[in-house]
């Protein structure tokens, strides 16, 4: 007899998720995954400035606070056929690249290593053992038995105090927890020291975006001018602190995440025989080195991956008409009578669940009704799933991408380092690694992009925007576009029209949404949902696998559940009355 | 008995010395722009009180204002958490999850009735029923009101707590209001900003631990410590304002430059926040210092202020010139549409369609609360 479980609120995530779930035999038979709040910021956005609406549609997410933005302003831009200054376009990958570590960073440690950390078991510890262990893994300065006994000693007095805090009724002691203590204690250690150097890197969202959360961009380039001989500007001052906080990053990454991650990971080798999920893996691709944001350039490649068959990367068109639909057959929504690609979008909010308060969403346990208030994306009807994990592997499976090589080698690396093969990625330890790989990456990246800036700017180009067709008498009476970005939780894409100088339609397809999704019309699951089947539950009443497998993901709710288009119904029949 | 410590007890506890204990309480005064003297004052409080209980919930939001909290600078955020306040629930950093997490919540309530700080992020949407927003099966607004109960003051974090920002903003389709359309019978600090700045978050807290009082707020909710002066006030570029020396277009020699952002849309003169003033990050800048026109995102409403035009625009009237004249000195009207309210919309030469559907919008909000 199957028991059903409820975990909501899924806490450390961003946003309101909810999953319901069967257990029988000690694993998870099916599993339903609901977004519960919706905010509706597409509708929000009709009607205004095309240049204005980066600033509204970046509160989709405040954790990822800049990639909304800078994928609006490559929608506009592609609509309105704006180019961009050299020296813009690496401003922005290089504020995308921080992003991307800033954001796996503070995951890894502050949403996600409670799944895999007995914080209480780490007083048992051995503070000489454990700078053992540290020191045998990184060249990380602090690892030192003075330094972890100083920790050891405030965390006991944090617990003795008895005032537990956000540690209060967690599953320690729970048997799925298999960390030594000296491991526990060092990544507590590690907990804290990335919560001190996380607001560090962000720091450079403010140098050129004026503040973190939420650093401003601009369409046509960047706002942030340029002059090596003011002092108003982006001078030598800035940029020898951008390059010395790169430099800072970079370090944190190779000598604490990473060696911390494959040490950890080396204890939970059981994960990798769980929480694969679909097997069907997409990209959108980002951070060019081609002239014209060609795809063939990408660092990230974009591509798709269908049943784990990493012999065969599949071209993605997300303009193409076909390709990329939404369905609302399990969600609620007035139904479309078909999938529709972004550019059409349409949607009209219909909750049906149950009247709140509620145990549960269905009592049937079938959920075979609308249950969610996340649509449900499918790529050429196949739902996918999207962030690092997928990134990673269309990069080690796309061999003339400019990256192969370096992927392929910081993968294999890793999976010799854990004695595990290349199926080992499809899981739930996959996916925390993938994250671990690329901020590696990105971290290298990153201090790329700065050199190329800083020769840039050396060879005399100062310019950061292109005036040319800033007013809207510039622009064409009706326009379209797409902006497509690699955020850190994966593949995201705004859609927009504009027309008489106004948005007209805005629609946002965003990692979550593909990850959460509910059920498609042909009963497909999400990736979340596909993900938990067959997940052991060790206790049920304490869920600490399936919240290891959902937070590898690292979902991100408010982004998710955004969409509303209530004026749509009213659009769809204007254009048929044309 | 261990749960009752002072937090200078506990400091002790974890091995700070007297001597780290008095210079901590020093930053602290000095972070809090008070004389040195008051260190002492700090110190004597910190000894006698265990840490504050703080529940804080997470609405109808983006959690940027949670990601800025975590980005303090002084005091650190692993400080505030660690050792002086205890944050008993929190949706995004705390462990336990599902019931367990509900539970710690329902025993932070039981046991500090009267005591806790309630820390509301994000708005509450209240159309039909308030189903826009859910967490373990119970509305956003059914929340608030059982929680808010027994607060004994409430902190609404960010403009989505304060006045609703993005989902608010027109048409408001889920009937997004702030908490203090709610929340009538209870203390209120509202902290604005999109996020608010990491260490006016911080030293709400702390001000509020210090001192064991709420700090002294303006006729809209807000701490005068840190909403007492519009950015234009303290702005980097201000001389060039009153030079008349003015940025025409993004990256021309003015850009370059750093004159002054008003013709591109500063909405710096209309809005009251500590950007010019603490910077942001640790002091290293905020939007106009690096480019940036300010989008006055901690006004009320201001998604919408624009009267249709693009947050580019100009502002047709830069209010009151006089440096240090706070809000409550000044009078709503001269703020402008900043301040927002039916009077000031109708004052406008150009009221939109899109603010009169917000006016009744906010209307139908109002009385399905009330009702």
């Amino acid at each position: 007899m199957a028991e059903r479980i409820v975990v909501d609120p899924i806490t450390r995530i961003e946003g309101h998720l909810r999953v319901e779930a069967k257990v029988e035999g000690g694993k998870i038979i099916d599993a339903a995954s609901s977004g519960t709040m919706i905010r509706g910021i597409e509708i929000i956005a009709r009607d205004r400035d095309p240049r204005d609406v980066w600033a509204l549609v970046q509160r989709i997410c405040g954790v990822c606070t800049t990639t909304h933005a800078l994928t609006s302003i490559r929608a506009v831009e592609e609509a309105l056929q704006i180019r961009v200054p050299k020296n813009a376009e690496l401003i922005r990958k290089i504020m995308l690249a921080v992003i991307h570590i800033h954001d796996h960073v503070v995951h890894f440690y502050h949403l996600h290593a409670p799944d895999w950390v007995d914080v209480p078991k780490a007083l048992q510890a051995d503070p000489r053992r454990t700078a053992e262990l540290a020191q045998s893994i990184s060249r990380w300065p602090k690892s030192t038995a003075g330094y972890f006994r100083d920790v050891q000693d405030k965390l006991k007095a944090f617990v003795a105090n008895g005032q537990l805090g956000i540690f209060a009724n967690a599953y320690w002691g729970h048997p799925a927890y298999k960390l030594p203590p000296e491991a526990n204690l060092m990544a507590v250690a590690h907990y804290l020291e990335a919560l001190d150097w996380q607001k560090e890197i962000v720091k450079i969202h403010t140098v050129f975006g004026g503040k973190n959360p939420h650093p401003n961009y601009l369409v046509g380039g960047m706002a942030s001018a340029i002059n090596i001989d003011g002092d108003n500007a982006i001078n030598i001052e800035r940029f020898n602190l951008v390059g010395k906080l790169i430099d800072e990053a970079l370090e944190f990454v190779l000598e604490v995440y990473l060696p911390d991650l494959l040490a950890i990971a080396a204890f939970y080798k059981d994960t990798a025989a769980y929480g694969g999920g679909l097997g069907n893996y997409l990209c959108f691709g980002d951070f060019s080195t081609a002239p014209n944001n060609d795809p063939s350039g990408f660092l990230l490649p974009r591509g798709a991956i269908l049943n784990k068959n990493l012999s065969e990367v599949l071209d993605v068109d997300p303009r193409d008409p076909q390709q990329i639909l939404e369905y609302t057959d399990h969600s609620w929504y007035e139904k479309a009578p078909k999938g529709l690609h972004p550019w059409e979008g349409e949607t009209n909010l219909k909750y049906t669940g149950p009247k709140a308060p509620y145990e549960t969403l269905d009592e049937t346990g079938a959920f075979d009704k609308p249950y969610s208030w996340i649509k449900s994306p499918r790529w050429k009807g196949h739902a996918m799933e999207v962030g690092p994990l997928a990134r990673m592997l269309v990069g080690y499976a796309k061999k003339d991408a400019p990256s192969h090589a370096l992927i392929k080698d910081e993968i294999d690396k890793a999976l010799q380092g854990l004695g595990v093969g290349v199926e080992a990625l499809f899981s739930t330890l996959g996916r925390t690694a993938a994250r671990g790989i690329e901020s590696k990456l990105c971290a290298l990246w990153l201090k790329q992009f700065f050199n190329e800036l800083i020769a840039n700017v050396k060879g005399g180009d100062r310019k950061t925007f292109n005036q040319e067709k800033w007013e809207p008498s510039t622009w064409p009476k009706e326009s379209k576009g797409v902006g497509l970005t690699e955020a850190p939780r994966g593949a995201l894409g705004h859609w927009v029209r504009i027309k008489d100088g106004k948005v007209t339609n805005y629609q946002c397809v965003v990692p979550s949404t593909w990850n959460a999704s509910p059920k498609d019309l042909k009963g497909q699951h999400g990736a979340y949902e596909a993900s938990l089947l067959g997940v052991p539950m060790a206790k049920a009443d304490q869920p600490v696998e399936l919240l290891r497998t959902i937070h590898s993901f690292d979902p991100c709710l408010a982004c998710a559940a955004h969409i509303i288009d209530t004026e749509s119904q009213q659009t769809t029949k204007v254009e048929i009355l044309r | 008995m261990a749960s009752q410590d002072s937090f200078y007890q506990y400091l002790r506890n974890r091995g700070v010395s007297r001597r780290d204990f008095i210079k901590f309480c020093t930053v602290m005064a000095a972070s809090l722009g008070l004389e040195p003297g008051a260190a002492g004052a700090i110190a004597e409080a910190l000894e006698t009180k265990r840490r504050m209980p703080v529940i804080w919930r997470n609405f109808q939001e983006c959690t940027c204002c949670t990601e800025s909290f975590i980005r303090t600078q002084h005091p650190k955020a692993s400080d505030i958490i660690m050792t002086m306040i205890s944050l008993d629930y929190h949706e995004t950093l705390m462990v336990a999850a599902g019931h367990q997490a509900e539970e710690a919540v329902a025993k932070a309530i039981e046991d500090n009735r009267g005591n806790y700080i309630l820390a509301v992020e994000g708005a509450i949407p209240v159309k039909d029923g308030g189903i826009y927003c859910c967490i373990a099966g119970r509305t956003a607004v059914d929340m608030l009101k059982e929680e808010a109960k027994h607060a004994k003051a409430i902190i609404a974090w960010g403009s989505c707590a304060v006045n609703g920002c993005v989902q608010a903003a027109n048409p408001n389709p889920t009937g997004a209001v702030p908490v203090q359309d709610i929340i009538k019978d209870k203390p209120i600090i509202n902290v604005p900003g999109c996020p608010a700045i990491a260490e006016v978050m911080a030293g709400v807290i702390t001000h509020v631990l210090t001192f064991e009082r709420l700090p002294e707020l303006d006729s809209q909710g807000r701490p005068k410590a840190f909403y007492g002066h519009r950015i234009h006030d303290k702005c980097n570029r201000r001389a060039y304002f009153d030079a008349g020396m003015f940025v025409e277009n993004f990256d021309d020699q003015g850009a370059k430059e750093g004159w002054c952002l008003y013709k591109l849309g500063c909405k710096g003169p209309n809005t009251y926040n500590s950007c010019s003033n603490l910077e942001w990050n640790g002091g290293l800048s905020y939007p106009i210092k690096s480019g940036h026109p300010c989008i006055g995102c901690s006004e009320f409403g201001f998604w919408d202020n624009t009267g249709g035009t693009s947050m580019y625009a100009h502002l047709s009237e830069v209010p009151g010139l006089k440096i240090g004249v706070n809000v409550d000195a000044f009078g709503a009207a001269a703020v402008g549409a900043a301040i927002a309210g039916a009077a000031v919309h109708a004052g406008l030469s150009a009221v939109t369609k899109k603010q009169m559907d917000r006016q009744e919008n906010e209307k139908n909000c109002k009385n399905k609360v009330e009702g």
